[in-house]
């Protein structure tokens, strides 16, 4: 029988925890969400030979046992709970060679809990250029444990790494730590409570505000109630375990660990000076951001347009070889156009995943929000929410619980509010396409397209939006909540391709198949709206034929009248045409008005819903681009998209809150429907003010 | 006026003295940021807030409202 092996990764932020992870199990991952809350669930699995299958769980970095947010919550509770199905047969601490002292505070703790635990000093192939020794026998006897250096960048000691994994019951249980000189006498009293139980579970699940419900209630009864000391008794006793952890540790690394400090002037510290600095400091930071908003319009023009190409020749393949009927129709008018829909935004998705996945694996993410913090709390936010503001271009979803780490609750409630601002790759579809039919290609300067700095204002229009409404609601709110910030500064690291790579493929596939779903559906149900009618659609043909009878058309005059008196008074026609009053004074017409209702589950729904539209009744090869160029707005004639529609569509895209993943991810985060309300009356109200007052200023 | 954090110059360094453990959060003393340890500072950001710290071998950021409740001496 083949032995199975549960591994669980635990480690700070910043440890290469998750290179570790994928050289361990390459390409062989799952990500996921842990039941009922949004933290990723990273796992994998891998083969030992023949005999032996490992499965691994990447856990979410965190700097101790002591639990301050949802990320961290998931791994004390996975530890303490001997029934999870995921419970660890080992655990493997993976710490940074240059941090051992602070890694080590969590390794000690996760050996108190007697699970074995290995030890995995990554980044080992360092140790000579920054002058480090470890005497590696000497460690492992102190720490009672088995050691594994290994370096994740060169792909070192892995073999090593698996070989202890693969022993791990030899490893010995025995804590680091009495955990009684916490505080001798607090714990005789929980001995004498709880005479079977290990002392140091005990006290986590006493200190620790997470949710125990999965722990054995029989087991722990009245372990929860048993606070006998004050809070605040309880925080300084916690202070006490990391001020006596650091001592062990610190004891122990003195005998064992020697860096030659003298030769650590390194990149780091010429690095920072200059990406930290006053002005070229910024001056680096906007300029990787426009050459982000360049890679995003220009360089991905060629695959877009490959992709939109073969869509368009795909539908028109599917109409003349698929069998005629309603089938067909719905594959080749509504399915195929729908999907082409979201495809065609991958390149686009792929190049910005790439760049925030380099930014944060270089550690530049940090130095970020280090330099952002002053300038970012005068508009009541903190440094640390650039990086939801950069990340919310991805998606606003990821952005909004990547606030967990802000400390300080009105900051991160004001970052959550203010983030769908931010111009997200939904939005991407509608201003892309939006932007390439109203406004000239032509170069600036000869270089810069007036596209892409289009584009650019659009994103820098989102930041401001998101920063002003942010410097309102800090005047609004009346939250007191203390403050604390406090962000690791990180070594500069080359991104590893891997990672990267396997980071744009996850995110990207994710966003995909999410929104396809949506997209899919909604195409569908659509194209039945939009190919059916009550009434005077069934009799079309004979109305137009009456209706012009005396101006002897040609067939194909005919068809076309016949197929837009169709769709005028199909289902979604008179649907269209009730809202139709609404969205006239903003320059739109029915079919955009459909499109927008439609778009308020997902805004790239946009660009499928009139896709799909237009192509219903349509026979000849076309993009979807050419078809939105060629609509004649009913009333003053002239192309529908003009300048002043284009940019009064622009920004009611800009300022709606038009996704509802985004609403559900509020509600969750921050615990209430009030918030998540408040932002779709609020942006909503702004969107279509901002709208009506462009359009009937440009028009 | 006490020496604290906030009082370093860039490059200067000193000693943690004991302070009063409801004045420093328990995630900052996780970061090594503890009685007795060394702190150097790194680096002021512009407009002289945070301060980029080195605490006993860890590169950390923290503000001044923080820095300036952490006494020091210095050396």
């Amino acid at each position: 029988m083949a032995k199975h092996i549960n591994v669980a990764l635990i480690g700070n932020p910043n440890t290469g925890k998750t290179s570790v992870f994928n050289r361990l199990t390459g390409l062989n991952q799952k990500v996921g969400n842990y039941p009922g809350i949004t933290v990723e669930k990273k796992q994998g699995s891998c083969k030992f030979g023949r005999a032996c299958k490992v499965h691994v769980l990447d856990l979410p970095g965190t700097y101790s046992l002591n639990a301050s947010s949802l990320d961290e919550n998931v791994v004390i509770e996975l530890l303490l709970n001997k029934n999870d199905k995921d419970f660890p047969d080992v655990a493997v601490v993976v710490a940074d060679v240059e941090n051992l002292k602070r890694n080590l505070l969590l390794f000690t703790q996760i050996k108190d809990l007697g699970i074995p635990t290995i030890l995995a000093i990554n980044m080992s192939d360092r140790m000579k250029r920054k002058a480090i020794t470890l005497d590696v026998p000497l460690l492992e006897e102190k720490l009672q444990t088995k050691i594994a250096l290994i370096s994740s960048r060169k792909n070192l000691g892995f073999d090593h790494l698996k070989e202890l994994i693969e022993g791990y019951n030899k490893l010995s249980t025995k804590p680091c730590l009495n955990a009684s000189r916490i505080s001798p006498e607090y714990f005789n009293r929980l001995r004498k409570a709880f005479p079977n139980q290990d002392l140091y579970k005990l006290w986590l699940v006493i200190t620790q505000d997470v949710n125990f419900g999965k722990l054995d209630r029989n087991e722990l009864k009245g372990v929860v109630s048993f606070k006998t000391e004050s809070v605040s008794n309880l925080k300084r006793l916690q202070q006490k375990e990391t001020i006596i952890r650091y001592q062990f540790i610190n004891e122990t690394l003195k005998e064992t660990l020697h860096i030659d400090t003298a030769n650590a002037k390194d990149l780091r510290s010429r690095l920072d000076r200059v990406l930290t600095h006053k002005v070229w400091g910024y001056v680096i930071f906007f300029g990787i951001l426009l050459l982000i908003f360049q890679a995003i319009f220009d360089w991905s023009e060629y695959p877009m347009d490959f992709i939109d190409r073969s869509f368009a020749s795909m539908s028109e393949w599917a109409k003349t070889t698929l069998p005629a009927g309603d089938f067909s129709n719905l594959i080749a008018e509504g399915i195929i156009p729908g999907l082409g829909g979201i495809v065609i935004f991958i390149p686009q998705i792929a190049f910005l995943f790439l760049f925030i996945s380099i930014l944060e694996e270089t550690g530049y993410m940090s130095r970020v929000v280090f330099l952002m913090d002053k300038l970012m709390r005068r508009f009541g936010l903190s440094g640390k929410s650039v990086v939801p503001l950069v990340a919310g271009t991805a998606c606003a979803i990821p952005a909004i619980m990547a606030t967990r780490n802000i400390e300080n609750w009105k900051e991160r409630l004001i970052t959550i509010l203010v983030t769908p601002f931010t111009t997200c790759s939904a939005r991407l579809p509608v201003y892309l396409i939006i932007i390439a039919l109203v406004i000239p290609d032509t170069r600036v300067l000869g270089i810069f397209s007036l596209q892409g700095l289009t584009l650019m204002f659009m994103y820098i229009l989102g930041f401001g939006a998101a920063i002003f409404s942010a410097y309102i609601l800090d005047k609004i709110l009346k939250i007191r909540s203390r403050s604390f910030f406090v962000v690791e500064m990180p070594n500069y690291k080359l991104p590893l391709p891997k990672n990267v790579i396997i980071t744009v493929i996850e995110k990207t596939k994710a966003f995909v198949f999410g929104a396809g779903k949506i997209i899919l559906a909604i195409s569908i149900i659509l194209w039945v709206l939009a190919s059916y009618g009550p009434g005077n659609f069934n009799n079309a043909e004979e109305i137009i034929k009456t209706e012009y009878a005396s101006q002897n058309l040609t067939e194909e005059e005919i068809d076309m009248h016949v197929d837009s008196y169709k769709l005028e008074h199909s289902y979604i026609g008179h649907i269209g045409h009730a809202i139709e009053p609404a969205v006239r004074p903003l320059g739109y017409d029915w079919k955009i008005g459909i499109a927008l209702v439609s778009s308020f589950a997902a805004r790239e729904v946009f660009v499928g819903t009139l896709a799909t539209i237009y192509s219903v009744g349509s026979d000849d090869e076309q993009t979807i681009k050419s078809r939105m160029a060629a609509e004649v707005n009913p009333v003053l004639g002239g192309p529908l998209f003009n300048f002043a529609s284009g940019v009064s569509l622009l920004l009611f895209y800009a300022f709606a809150m038009q996704c509802m993943s985004t609403l559900a991810i509020v509600k969750r985060e921050t615990n209430s429907w009030k918030w998540p309300m408040w932002q779709l009356v609020v942006m909503t109200v702004i969107a279509y003010v901002v709208s009506l007052a462009a359009y009937q200023f440009l028009k | 006026m006490a020496i604290t954090i906030a009082s370093l110059k860039k490059g200067q360094r000193g000693i943690i003295k004991e302070f009063s453990v409801d004045v420093v959060p328990l995630k900052l003393l996780e970061m090594g940021c503890l009685p007795g340890n060394e702190v150097s500072l790194v680096q002021i950001a512009p407009f002289n807030d945070p301060l980029y710290l080195n605490i006993n071998g860890s590169h950390l950021a923290i503000r001044k409202e923080t820095a300036c409740k952490i006494e020091i001496e210095l050396i």
